[in-house]
């Protein structure tokens, strides 16, 4: 079992959230991401150049994907580490455990890896006895809080200062309990110093990784806190958790890749740590992990290949999809139900834990196409939402209101002289009905709709009627 | 099948991967001996003194802080300045580089230890592997001579980058790292640093010294 789903409760969690006044007041704060993308974007000429050249070191990565995952384990070999696969989230569950326990680990930190959310390792690290810490500050106030992340950047984006400074006072009782924890510096500071202690005394640090170098045999971080360096440079072991697709064939790859990024995700032009780590310490390195270990996860991935998800295999996690998607910033990443939150999460989690769990995801899309827009790599994501509902149409998992209703407008959709004669008639009966307001508060069979806007009411007429009245004047 | 053979199997059976593998094979490692350069930003780019402008203003946009001296002796002056101006003690780490144990630290009331960092220092000094323009990041390589743990643990980072090691872009690095490690080596540890630490986890709202350095100082010299 990977973390537990609850995407197919989508429709329920999303009115949760809309009605979730805290919730709604954290949002605001997911709203300066877009700004900060554009301004990064308009300062760099070359953007729209690199974000083709990204795209293209990715497909032709995926295609050969065999040839550079054979080249990559050679090279981590050849510079002194061990590389693992793990088939699914359980077997790389026990691979993780099975090193720590070898390397008689009673504490691990962990830098942030949305891999290891995917395959729910904290939960298994504590059953196994292991004290398992986050030490990005977003995935610690969340991992205190018991929860799961909710951005895949910005972790703690639906928590409140005043949420975390509870969370701290609970978490951390020998400190006095009268200090000022009213600010977010303050705060921080709180963090930095209970994590200092964690980092210095870990047996084996657990990092994700943004990119796997072929080339070099090498795994890339990118943070802005350093938490990822100081969980892989103090304790004695390094364990990368990275899924297949994240392989790159070259340094300068790994660079074309890196130069979109941070500017989609952060808005900055380079994040503040870029770490290029290879293999365990070298003969008389002062400092650094003595063992070095790759866990290579597929968990569904090597079938999306060749089909028409691989575009999806292209996502570099940066997060601009959710940060321009008006579905995400009126819900938050939690109502998605699972790992992977917006757009790319709505096209992701079908693929991984099935379209019976994840079909009501692709629903949630008003279609307006800003994630394609933003996306560093040009992912199709509305095209391929689409995909998805239409499997989920294909399959029955649509819910029998929403397959009847559309029956019924191909019923009538297929019969031009039916359709035009029964809208004109609906046009009419609903503005007679809706005169002198001009608007209904409440329809049939529009509850949705009606519960948090009006529904208009329309012209006398229908489009069609008013268009053949205005090209026939014109003729 | 193990789990290796299983996944690599599915690769290729969802890549259509036939027997005919030689042109794959074939483009596959030409791409690992040539590593063709991709779209480079114009920004980085120009001679040494241009590099250097570029170098200093990303930086501080980075929210770094910048300093040029004329030659390597006047480096410790120079960090004995920051220290003083930033309220941080007299006491100074660094690792066994001999650029760095060439500089007279006896003129300066610096206390001087060397070595990694076991989490109790508040000042390091470190000399790059390279300073990169583009983005006004230095570059820092892990070993004796300047240990990895000196770019986290302290909290007043400086970094002395020497002049003719300004390079415009990232590709350029790379270029260096092959001359130095063989191609398709590496060491152990390479850390882009692009300012000082910092976190926006709590309601968006930029801070610096997150886990890692509240202050990065650049040293330009020599």
């Amino acid at each position: 079992m990977s973390a537990v789903a609850t995407t197919s409760k989508f429709k329920e969690n999303a009115h949760e959230a809309l009605t979730d006044a805290r919730l709604q007041g954290a949002l605001v704060h997911a709203r300066n991401f877009s700004v900060r993308r554009a301004e990064a974007a308009a300062r760099l000429p070359e953007f729209e150049a690199l974000r083709d050249s990204a795209r293209a070191v990715k497909d032709h990565t995926l295609a050969h994907l065999d040839l550079y995952l054979e080249a990559y384990e050679r090279k981590v070999i050849e510079s002194g580490g061990q590389v693992h696969y793990a088939q699914d989230a359980e077997e790389a569950r026990r691979i993780i455990i099975e090193l720590c326990r070898s390397l008689g680990a009673k504490s691990v930190t962990k830098g942030k890896s949305m891999i290891s959310e995917e395959i729910g390792l904290n939960q298994a690290l504590e059953a196994a006895g292991i004290e398992a810490v986050e030490t990005d500050l977003g995935e610690y106030i969340i991992q205190l809080r018991g929860e799961t992340p909710s951005h895949i950047i910005a972790p703690a984006i639906h928590v409140t200062k005043h949420d975390v400074e509870q969370d701290f006072r609970k978490a951390h009782r020998d400190l006095p309990p009268n200090r000022d924890l009213s600010e977010p510096e303050q705060l921080l500071a709180e963090a930095r110093g209970v994590l200092r202690a964690k980092f210095l005394a870990a047996d084996v640090g657990v990092t994700g990784a943004n990119f796997l170098v072929a080339e070099t045999g090498t795994s890339i971080i990118v943070t802005n806190e350093g938490n990822g360096d100081l969980t892989q440079i103090l304790p004695k072991a390094h364990i990368v958790i990275a899924s297949i697709e994240k392989i790159v064939p070259t340094l300068e790859d790994a660079a074309q890749l890196l130069r979109v990024l941070a500017r989609s995700a952060t808005g900055q032009d380079a994040s503040v740590y870029t770490t290029l780590s290879t293999g365990p310490r070298r003969l008389g390195d002062p400092d650094g992990p003595s063992a070095y270990h790759v866990v290579i996860l597929d968990n569904g991935r090597s079938s999306m290949l060749g089909g028409e998800f691989e575009d999806m295999l292209r996502c570099i996690r940066c997060g601009a999809c959710m940060n321009h998607c008006p579905v995400y910033q009126a819900i938050g990443g939690h109502a998605y139900g699972w790992v992977y939150p917006g757009p790319m999460g709505a096209v992701l989690t079908p693929s991984l834990i099935g379209v019976a769990e994840g079909g009501q995801l692709p629903n949630a899309s008003t279609f307006c196409g800003r994630c394609e827009e933003v996306c560093p790599v040009r992912i199709p994501l509305p095209k391929m939402m689409r995909h998805w509902r239409e499997r989920e149409f294909e399959r029955h998992l649509s819910p029998a209101p929403f397959r009847y209703g559309l029956g019924l407008w191909a019923f009538f959709a297929r019969r031009p002289m039916l359709y035009r004669f029964a809208t004109d008639l609906a046009a009419r009966a609903m503005h007679l009905a809706g005169r002198g307001k001009g608007r209904f508060s409440w329809a049939p069979l529009a509850g949705g709709w009606t519960q948090y806007r009006d529904l208009a009411a329309p012209e006398t007429t229908t489009f069609q009627s008013q268009w053949r009245a205005k090209s026939g004047a014109v003729k | 099948m193990s789990a290796r053979e299983a996944i690599f199997a599915n690769v290729r059976r969802s890549l259509g991967v036939t027997g005919a593998e030689e042109p794959r094979r074939f483009e596959v490692e030409a791409r690992l001996a040539k590593a063709p350069v991709g779209v480079v930003p114009k920004r980085g780019q120009g001679d040494a003194e241009a590099r250097i402008a570029t170098l200093k203003a990303e930086a501080e946009r980075a929210a770094a802080t910048i300093a040029e001296v004329a030659t390597l002796a006047e480096v410790p002056g120079e960090v004995a300045r920051f220290l003083r101006e930033n309220n941080a003690p007299a006491s100074l780490r660094m690792g066994a580089d001999q650029r760095l144990a060439a500089m007279p630290w006896s003129a300066t009331p610096l206390d001087i230890m060397h070595g990694p960092s076991d989490g109790h220092d508040l000042n390091a000094v470190s000399v790059a592997f390279a300073a990169i323009a583009e983005t006004g990041t230095v570059a820092l390589v892990s070993g004796a001579d300047n240990p990895t743990t000196l770019n986290f643990l302290p909290d007043n980072q400086i970094v002395v980058v020497r002049r003719t090691d300004v390079v415009a872009d990232y590709e350029s690095v790379f270029v260096r790292l092959r001359e130095t490690y063989g191609k398709g080596g590496a060491p152990r540890t390479v850390n882009f640093v692009t300012g000082p630490s910092r976190s926006a986890d709590i309601e968006q709202t930029l801070l610096l010294g997150a886990h890692g350095p509240r202050r990065l100082h650049i040293v330009i010299a020599g």
